[in-house]
Parts: structure tokens; C-alpha cells; sequence
């Protein structure tokens, strides 16, 4: 295929400036989204894995119960059950909420995994110690542990949190007006692929920082105990 | 309540629907076949070539991984399948799935191939060439076995992800089980079909989620008092 | 052989009496007495896996006692009445592993439990901690990470962490048997001192020279149980029982 043709196809400025617009709105869904999921999944995670530690039985039997299952199940399946199930029994979700809610749930699921391992790694040793001194449980969780888990969890968590956020392109298929979304219309539209390029290229920028930052995480707290 | 199952637990919904799911769920497994093998060997490939002892080559393999692991597998199914037409290549659903997979997996399997290999230590490897093993000997059958088997959580966690990534193949309508469940959802105005496959992936996918907790528990549980 | 039973009652910093542990069916703990008076320093010796540590963990319930009774400074400590955090703090613990939190530095590490559990403010927790640091002859080193330090000064660190609570009684577990052999003077050093300022001090170790020299009582634990219990001179010297000899015998050798 002649390569002036390839260009109109794949990269045309024209298509491109008239539809930046509408692909930026998709950017900046795209990033808020992003952010939220992180957040949500994050904070609620660690709160998992701490009532985790609270050693509940008949807590923890459930909660572990829920976590595989949200590792288990693929996340479009769990978005579109959502979106489509809700309003038939009367409950009326924006398709951005849905979004947020499911993949923050399948990040809490998998960050809870991240944080219980690293707080397990801790020697107990350092329970002892803090125990024997008079710390409670919570004081020593709080002052001893989590320091020390978290700097462990980073690196894994990361690669994580990364691939969840990318879901975000799953959005397209229930409506929300993330990057791909956008592109597609705007590509339905002008019938060019244009804006495919440029949806791949936002992408790309967007998560290639967060690629090289997790590996140089990896590197500084990667601590392989093998 | 009643209105929560009649929607998403409707059984006979999903008696009506199983056929046809059950056809969703053979595409599925028939993908998984393919798509498993190749992204293992891809990310083989990947990880021998990010490994070499050639900057370019190994800078190059390394971009290349860094860079599909920033791009959304949708978005770059989607790239291939849509945008390869305007390019005059009419290329069927499946063969966009395969590419768009290897591309992603070997880069995910890739990585973790390649964090093994770097956890088995210098010792090993200096015990191998001792005994007059040449390096790649020592390679296949010393410092491979050993690697795999340190990433053997992380190589089974990934094959979970790559089957739960075939539902994206719904998105373009290829044959699979999470498309036949939305086609049937659409049919009969009710979620149940959905619900259906949810159990089916899960049915396939919570034992391995088990398997790999209980490889990630054999360093301990230590955390209480 | 001492008359420890002879004192009054009530004069005990620890009294525990026919102390049982089972860990999964495997009874490690079979009925032991412990009866220490105020300022006395205690050695507990014995083969490994005769229940030492497990005592000394139960003394601050560590470990739950699967029989028996413990009372510190006239406080049962079996009691779900009792406030085991407040008790913790007159309970001093000294572990193998010195158990530093590498996060902190020494300061902060002596710090902690003053702040936290001893509800002092701040600025005084880190003067009783640089107190406590230069006792133990490491006030220099009071903003260093425990990465920075040797054992030695590690295990000193802990020692006034410990310390630094104010406690009754300090329970120490085999303190010296991590380090080096150079390293271990400057422990034993801290661990005079402590003697020498009233502490009351029940140590498992087998620094058997250095209980010849300062323990005032020498215990020795056999599969759970006391076997025989006197001053270390005549412990050490002429003891009576033939798992006692056999035991000194296989440790000189």
C-alpha cells in the first residue's frame, strides 16, 4: 500500500484537529476515572487487608471468599452484569459509576493479596517486640507493621494498579466517554483511523511514565527472597 | 429480593440460554488453547532477547516490553481490527485476537520469564560452567528449571489474566463465551445469561486463584499476637 | 539450697506457679514454679527446647499459658480483667533477635512504646529515650538506623528500649547468642549495670561463666520442667542432679 495512502488513513491532521476536541473530552474522562479507581481500589484494599489481620474467622472466611472471586471473574464480565442488571431492578447507575465501582472492586481485591503478603512477610519478631512493650494491636499495625509492609507492597502493587487502570478502555463498551470510546465515534464518523491512532497514542503516553516508574520501584524495593 | 433473582439467577433464563452459552464457552476454550501456547512462547522469545548480552538488542527487547505493557490490550485489539481495513487488510477476528494477544502476553510472560531467570543466583550458574556445561546447557538445564519454578505463581497468575482478557474478543463480536452471554442478555431482556458465564469463569478460574494462593502462602503466615 | 519459698508472699516480682504450655498437642511447658524476689538475677540454663523461651514468652503472655498461674508485681496476669499493655510496660523483654524496627532510628525505636502506650508527649519520650541511649553507652548513635549498627550495639539498643519503660522485671532470651564473640562483652556490660541498679533480671542464656560471676540463683529446665534450682556455685559446682551433670558436662565439652 502506497505509504502517502497509510498516512491519510492512520494520520490525518485534518481528522485529527477536528476531532481533538471530543478525543481530549475522552482524556481527561480517561485520567479522572483512572484516578478515582486508584484511590477507591487502594484505600479499600488496605482496609481489607487490616480487618484481615484483626484474625475474625468467620470475617475472614467471607472476605477471602470475595476477593478470589473478584480475581477470578474477568472484569468486563462483572461491568456489563452491573450495567445491564442494575436498572432492571430499578437501580439507575451512570456508566462512569459503573465503571469506577467494578474495576475499583477488582483492584481492592487484588491490592488486599498485596498488602496481606507483605504485612505476613513481617519477621514476627517485630510483633514481639512492639507487643512487649505495650503497644495494642492497632498502635503496632499502625507504627510497626504498615511502614514496613507497604514499602514491600509498592513494587507489585504498582504493576497492578497499572494494568486495573487500563481497563478503563473497557468503559467504550457501555457508553462512557473515556479515550476509546471517543475515538470510535469520532472514527465511525469520518470514516479514517485517525482518531485510533491518536487514541493509541494518548495511551501509550499516559501509562509508558507509569511502565518505566514501576520498573525503577522495582528496582529500589524489589527484594526477591529466593 | 424476588426481583434480584428473577433478574440475575432466572434459572430457567439459563436453562433456555445454555446451549448456546455452552457454544460461547467451546470458542472460548478453543481460544484459550491457542492464545496460552503462543503467549508462552512469545514471552520466551521476549525474555532470550531482553537477556542478551547486546545493549541494543536487549535496550530494543526491553522498549518493546515496556511498550505493550503500556498499551491497553482493548485498544490495540481494536487498532488491529479496525484500523488494518483502512489500510486495505481485511484480516478475519481471529487472527487480530492472536495478534493483538501475542503482542501483549509475550510482553507480560516476557517479563515474568525474565525476573525469574534473574532470581536464580551467580552461584548456580558458576557451578554449571565448572563442570564444563556450556552456557547454554547451563541455561536450559540449570538456570531455566529453577527460574520457572521461582515464577510459578506469577506465570499462572498471567494465564488467568490472558483467559479472562478473551471476554475483550466480545467487544468486536468474535465468537466467545462472554459474547454469546451478552447476545443472549440481549434476547431476553434479562441479566441471567451473564450471571451464567460469570459462574462458568469462575467455575474455570477460582480453583487456579486457589492453587496460586496457596504457592504465594508457602512463605508463612505470620502476622497476629 | 536457698530458701527462696521461705519469703513472704507477696514479696515476689514474679510468682508463677506450675506453668503448662502445649503447642498442637506437644506439651512443652510441664508445670513450672518460678518465684523471683526484687533485685535478684535468675539464669535460666537448660538443653534447647526445654521449654526456656516459652517461659519467658508466657512471663508477658506472648504466649497464653495453657496452665497455671502468673502474678507480676501482685497482678495476675492470666486475668481477662487485667490491662495487658500496662502490664507490658512493667515487663521488660530483651529477644535473641533483638527485634529493632529498621524503619526508626535507635530514638525512635526506645521512643515508641514512651509515646504510645506510655502516653508521653513527644518531646519528653525522646529525652527519657537519649537518657536511657547514653546508659547503655550509645547516645551518639541515637539517629542511626539499626542497619548502621553492629549486634552488639543493636542488642543494647533494645536493652534500653526496654529500659527506658521503667519496668519491674526484665525477661531476657538468650540475648548474647546472636552475636559474635567480640560483640557480646558490651551486652554483658549493659546487663551488669542493669544488676547493678536494682533490676530485677530472669536471662535464659549460656553464658555460663557470666552466670557463675553475677546470677544469684541458677535454674535448670528439662523437657518443661525444673529439674534443679540453687546458687550457681553450688549448681555449677556440685550439682545434684545427674541430668543437671550431664547436661554441664555436654556444654563444657
Amino acid at each position: 500500500m502506497p505509504l502517502s495512502r497509510f498516512v491519510a488513513t492512520f494520520f490525518d491532521l485534518d481528522v485529527a484537529t477536528a476531532y481533538a476536541p471530543q478525543i481530549f473530552l475522552g482524556l481527561v474522562t480517561t485520567i479522572a476515572i483512572g484516578v478515582a479507581i486508584v484511590i477507591t481500589g487502594l484505600t479499600v484494599g488496605l482496609a481489607l487487608a487490616v480487618v484481615r489481620a484483626l484474625r475474625i474467622r468467620s470475617v475472614n472466611i467471607v472476605l477471602i471468599q470475595i476477593v478470589d472471586i473478584l480475581r477470578a471473574l474477568p472484569p468486563l464480565v462483572i461491568i456489563l452484569i452491573i450495567y445491564f442488571g442494575l436498572p432492571n431492578v430499578g437501580i439507575v447507575i451512570p456508566s462512569a459509576v459503573v465503571l469506577w465501582m467494578s474495576l475499583s472492586a477488582v483492584l481492592a481485591a487484588f491490592a488486599e493479596e498485596v498488602y496481606w503478603a507483605g504485612i505476613t512477610s513481617i519477621p514476627i519478631g517485630q510483633w514481639m517486640a512492639a507487643r512487649s512493650t505495650g503497644l495494642t494491636f492497632l498502635q503496632t499495625l499502625r507504627e510497626v507493621i504498615l511502614p514496613q509492609a507497604l514499602r514491600l507492597a509498592i513494587p507489585p502493587l504498582t504493576n497492578r494498579t497499572i494494568s486495573i487502570t487500563k481497563n478503563t478502555a473497557l468503559g467504550s463498551a457501555i457508553g462512557v466517554n473515556e479515550i476509546l470510546g471517543q475515538s470510535i465515534s469520532a472514527e465511525a464518523f469520518s470514516a479514517n483511523a485517525t482518531p485510533l491512532t491518536m487514541a493509541a497514542v494518548l495511551y501509550v503516553l499516559l501509562f509508558i511514565p507509569l511502565v518505566i516508574a514501576s520498573r525503577s520501584l522495582e528496582r529500589r524495593y524489589g527484594v526477591r527472597r529466593r | 429480593m424476588e426481583t434480584l433473582i428473577q433478574e440475575f439467577f432466572n434459572v430457567s433464563i439459563m436453562v433456555r440460554v445454555a446451549p448456546l452459552i455452552l457454544s460461547g464457552l467451546v470458542e472460548t476454550l478453543l481460544l484459550c488453547l491457542i492464545l496460552i501456547p503462543i503467549g508462552l512462547i512469545g514471552g520466551l522469545g521476549a525474555m532470550l532477547l531482553a537477556t542478551r548480552e547486546n545493549r541494543f538488542v536487549r535496550g530494543a527487547a526491553l522498549a518493546s516490553i515496556d511498550f505493550f505493557r503500556a498499551f491497553p490490550p482493548l485498544v490495540l485489539l481494536i487498532f488491529i481490527y479496525s484500523g488494518l481495513p483502512f489500510a486495505g487488510l481485511h484480516i478475519p477476528a481471529i487472527f487480530a485476537i492472536c495478534v493483538a494477544f501475542l503482542l501483549n502476553s509475550s510482553s507480560y510472560y516476557g517479563e515474568i520469564y525474565r525476573a525469574g531467570v534473574l532470581s536464580v543466583s551467580r552461584g548456580q550458574i558458576d557451578a554449571g560452567r565448572s563442570t564444563g556445561l556450556t552456557a547454554t546447557q547451563t541455561f536450559v538445564y540449570i538456570t531455566l528449571p529453577q527460574g520457572v519454578r521461582n515464577v510459578m505463581p506469577e506465570l499462572l497468575s498471567n494465564t488467568v489474566e490472558l483467559v479472562k482478557l478473551t471476554t475483550l474478543a466480545s467487544v468486536i463480536s468474535a465468537p466467545e463465551l462472554l459474547h454469546s452471554a451478552d447476545l443472549a442478555r440481549s434476547l431476553t431482556y434479562n441479566s441471567s445469561p451473564l450471571v451464567l458465564a460469570a459462574i462458568i469463569y469462575l467455575v474455570l478460574l477460582w480453583p487456579v486463584v486457589r492453587i496460586i494462593r496457596r504457592l504465594e502462602n508457602k512463605l508463612g503466615p505470620q502476622a497476629g499476637l | 539450697m536457698l530458701t527462696v519459698e521461705t519469703k513472704a508472699r507477696g514479696s515476689f516480682i514474679l510468682e508463677a506457679r506450675g506453668v503448662r504450655k502445649s503447642f498442637s498437642g506437644h506439651e512443652v511447658l510441664r508445670g513450672i514454679d518460678l518465684l523471683v524476689t526484687p533485685g535478684e538475677m535468675v539464669f535460666l540454663i537448660g538443653p534447647s527446647g526445654s521449654g526456656k523461651s516459652t517461659l519467658l514468652r508466657c512471663c508477658n503472655r506472648l504466649e497464653e499459658p495453657s496452665g497455671g498461674s502468673i502474678v507480676v508485681d501482685g497482678v495476675d496476669l492470666l486475668s481477662p480483667k487485667t490491662d495487658i499493655n500496662k502490664m507490658r510496660r512493667k515487663i521488660g523483654m530483651v529477644f535473641q533477635a533483638f527485634n529493632l524496627y529498621p524503619h526508626l532510628t535507635a530514638l525512635g525505636n526506645v521512643a515508641l512504646a514512651l509515646r504510645k502506650s506510655a502516653g508521653k508527649s513527644r518531646a519528653e519520650a525522646e529525652r527519657i529515650a537519649l537518657e536511657n541511649l547514653s546508659r547503655v553507652g550509645l547516645a551518639d548513635k541515637a539517629n542511626a538506623h539499626p542497619a548502621e549498627l553492629s549486634g552488639g550495639q543493636q542488642q543494647r539498643v533494645a536493652i534500653a528500649r526496654a529500659v527506658a519503660l521503667e519496668p519491674k522485671i526484665i525477661l531476657m532470651d538468650e540475648p548474647t547468642s546472636a552475636l559474635d564473640p567480640e560483640l557480646v562483652g558490651s551486652v554483658l556490660e549493659a546487663v551488669r549495670d542493669l544488676k547493678q541498679s536494682g533490676m530485677t533480671l530472669v536471662i535464659a542464656s549460656h553464658e555460663m561463666r557470666f552466670a557463675r560471676e553475677a546470677a544469684d540463683r541458677v535454674v535448670f529446665l528439662d523437657q518443661g520442667l525444673v529439674v534443679e534450682q540453687d546458687a550457681p556455685e553450688s549448681l555449677f559446682g556440685d550439682p545434684k542432679e545427674e541430668r543437671t551433670r550431664r547436661f554441664l558436662r555436654d556444654v563444657r565439652r
